[in-house]
């Protein structure tokens, strides 16, 4: 296996762009990486585009060419793939880049993600999403996407006294690093009584518990790292890319509040950088709902079970904290373009390695990210560094 | 959601059938015809459950998908039935009435009806036991 660099990223502004198509979103966000890593799209030998739900969103399959097709990448006929895992269908699209030209296969390879989600109404949304989960029987049953998360957060506030307060805590300190990231969707700080006073969703989450529904598309340039200085003078090392699955309905799984793809998505990632949690500067996690990030703080392994909310109240997951999590403003201020989600976390790890990260800068050397599909049944981590 | 995919499992909603795998002795809803455990030494056969159980978590859902939309506010919950398995299902009470360990028992229900003249799906809820 060959040394991967990432040299290049780009990601579009997130939130509501009526006045973008989907296939303009993602050409933005490729162009930018292209342009951040000086080279030409002739260049690129092969593409991934993760995207969960195109065809429910705005009636589009067949992704893949697409995409290539109005990045201006058919000239050399490359292959052009789409990738999908529901939310963790762009951290799909990252290990595959990453497998690619780590196994010698191709040198050059952009992995990408775009999702655009406010072409449909609101319900409509609800029933699409609710297809990262089991529709057999979870959806058609009634449990919405954001219903199940709220089943987790009943489970572990049960069973570990974690706080209302303590929960609201996770979405004031992601609108905090938010207000400081000019292509978040919700650039805005928020108060503990602005979480608890916003409308119920699916009880204990409330509206302001939840990520947002948005537009947006991000792209990242990997290559061999013999190859990177060609490119830039700061290229970013990938010393893990891993994946993990587990069973697609909340009800079958071992314990409701672990989501043990996580556990072994990251015991992989640690075990491939030979580094453990202490070596984590930051990490990027996947926070679709509250409950979410305090379970993937734990389940990653930066702190005992039941402890990631006293954690986050003490301020260790804020920016000047022991370990920042979601400096991006995470899904919950950043926004949440499903198929997106997966490659923005990498490019703000690489924002934040380069020392390009502006107000929300934290001195670390070595980051990572943590992408879900579903409830838990499919996770991506990757781990970063100079 | 169309008539055939509902139709196809329709005892196993309305009865609550679920299967069983006679080699290792776990039982499955929703129904499995491959046991995880066994894999092919499993021997999968038909079972119906009793459907008596014990919520394990909850939620009231408020903003629900449009076939849903007209119920809200209504529980959902996991419910671990005594044969050990668990299963995501509406229980039929008030919202303030749900607690996790509360005993429930199955009931034969209408699920959701597609307008005032479409199909009316029934199936499976359960209630305070
Ligand atoms: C929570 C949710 C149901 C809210 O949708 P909604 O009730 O239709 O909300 P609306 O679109 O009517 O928005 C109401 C207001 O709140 C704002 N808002 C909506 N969602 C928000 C969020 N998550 N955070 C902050 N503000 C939000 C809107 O901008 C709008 O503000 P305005 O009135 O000033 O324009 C929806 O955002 C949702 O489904 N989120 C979960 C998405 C999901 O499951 N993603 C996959 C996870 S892996
Ligand atoms: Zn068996």
């Amino acid at each position: 296996m060959r040394e991967v660099a990432i040299v290049g990223i780009g990601v579009t502004e997130f939130g509501e762009k009526w006045e973008t198509s989907f296939r303009n979103l993602f050409v933005e966000a490729g162009a930018k990486a292209l342009e951040d890593a000086n080279m030409g799209g002739d260049q690129i030998d092969e593409m991934f585009v993760g995207n969960m739900s195109a065809g429910r969103f705005v009636l589009q399959e067949h992704i893949g060419a697409l995409i290539a097709d109005y990045a201006g990448l058919v000239g050399n006929h490359i292959p052009a793939t789409r990738t999908e895992a529901a939310c963790a269908s762009g951290g799909l699209a990252f290990r595959q880049a990453y497998t690619t030209v780590a196994s010698g296969l191709n040198d050059i390879v952009i992995a990408g993600g775009v999702e655009k989600m406010t072409d449909v109404g609101g319900s409509e949304t609800t029933d699409a999403l609710a297809g990262a989960a089991d529709r057999e029987w979870e959806g058609l049953v009634g449990a919405t996407f954001p219903g199940l998360y709220a089943m987790i957060a009943t489970d572990y506030m049960n069973r570990y006294g974690l706080t209302r307060e303590q929960l609201a805590m996770v979405s004031v300190k992601n609108h905090a690093n938010g207000a400081k990231n000019p292509i978040a969707q919700y650039k805005k700080e928020i108060t503990v009584e602005d979480v608890l006073r916003s409308t119920l969703v699916a009880d204990p989450l409330r509206l302001l518990d939840c990520s947002p529904v948005t537009d947006g598309a991000a792209a990242v340039i990997l290559c061999p790292m013999e190859m990177a200085r060609e490119f830039t003078d700061t290229p970013i090392k990938v010393l893990a890319s891993t994946q993990a699955c587990d069973t697609i309905s909340l009800h079958d799984r071992r314990d409701f509040s672990t989501l043990d793809a996580t556990v072994a998505a990251g015991k992989r990632a640690f075990a491939q950088a030979r580094l453990t949690p202490k070596d984590i500067g930051m990490v990027e996690v996947h926070d679709c709902f509250t409950i979410a990030e305090l379970c993937a703080i734990e389940d990653i392994g930066f702190c005992a079970k039941g402890e990631a909310g006293k954690l986050t109240e003490d301020g260790q997951t804020a920016l000047g904290g022991s370990i920042p999590v979601n400096t991006s403003g995470g899904l919950k201020s950043c926004g949440h373009p499903v198929g997106a989600t997966g490659i923005k976390q990498v490019a703000e790890i690489v924002a934040q390695l380069r020392g390009e990260a502006g107000a929300r800068q934290v001195d670390a050397e070595i980051g990572m990210t943590h992408n879900v599909g579903g409830t838990g049944a499919t996770v991506v981590t990757n781990i970063l560094g100079v | 959601m169309s008539v055939p995919r509902y139709w196809r499992k329709q005892q196993n909603r309305y009865r609550l059938k679920g299967t069983h795998c006679e080699t290792c002795g776990k039982y499955f809803f929703p129904p499995r015809n491959l046991c995880p455990t066994c894999r092919r030494d499993g021997k999968i056969v038909d079972y119906e459950f009793k459907g008596d159980g014990k919520v394990r978590t909850f939620s009231i859902i408020r903003t629900a998908s449009e076939d849903y939309d007209l119920q809200t506010p209504f529980v959902i919950a996991i419910v671990e039935l005594e044969e050990g398995t668990c299963l995501t299902a509406h229980v039929v009470c008030a919202p303030e009435e749900v607690y996790i360990g509360m005993p429930v028992k199955k009931v034969f229900r209408k699920i959701i009806a597609d307008g005032e003249s479409g199909v009316i799906v029934y199936g499976t809820k359960f209630v305070p036991a």
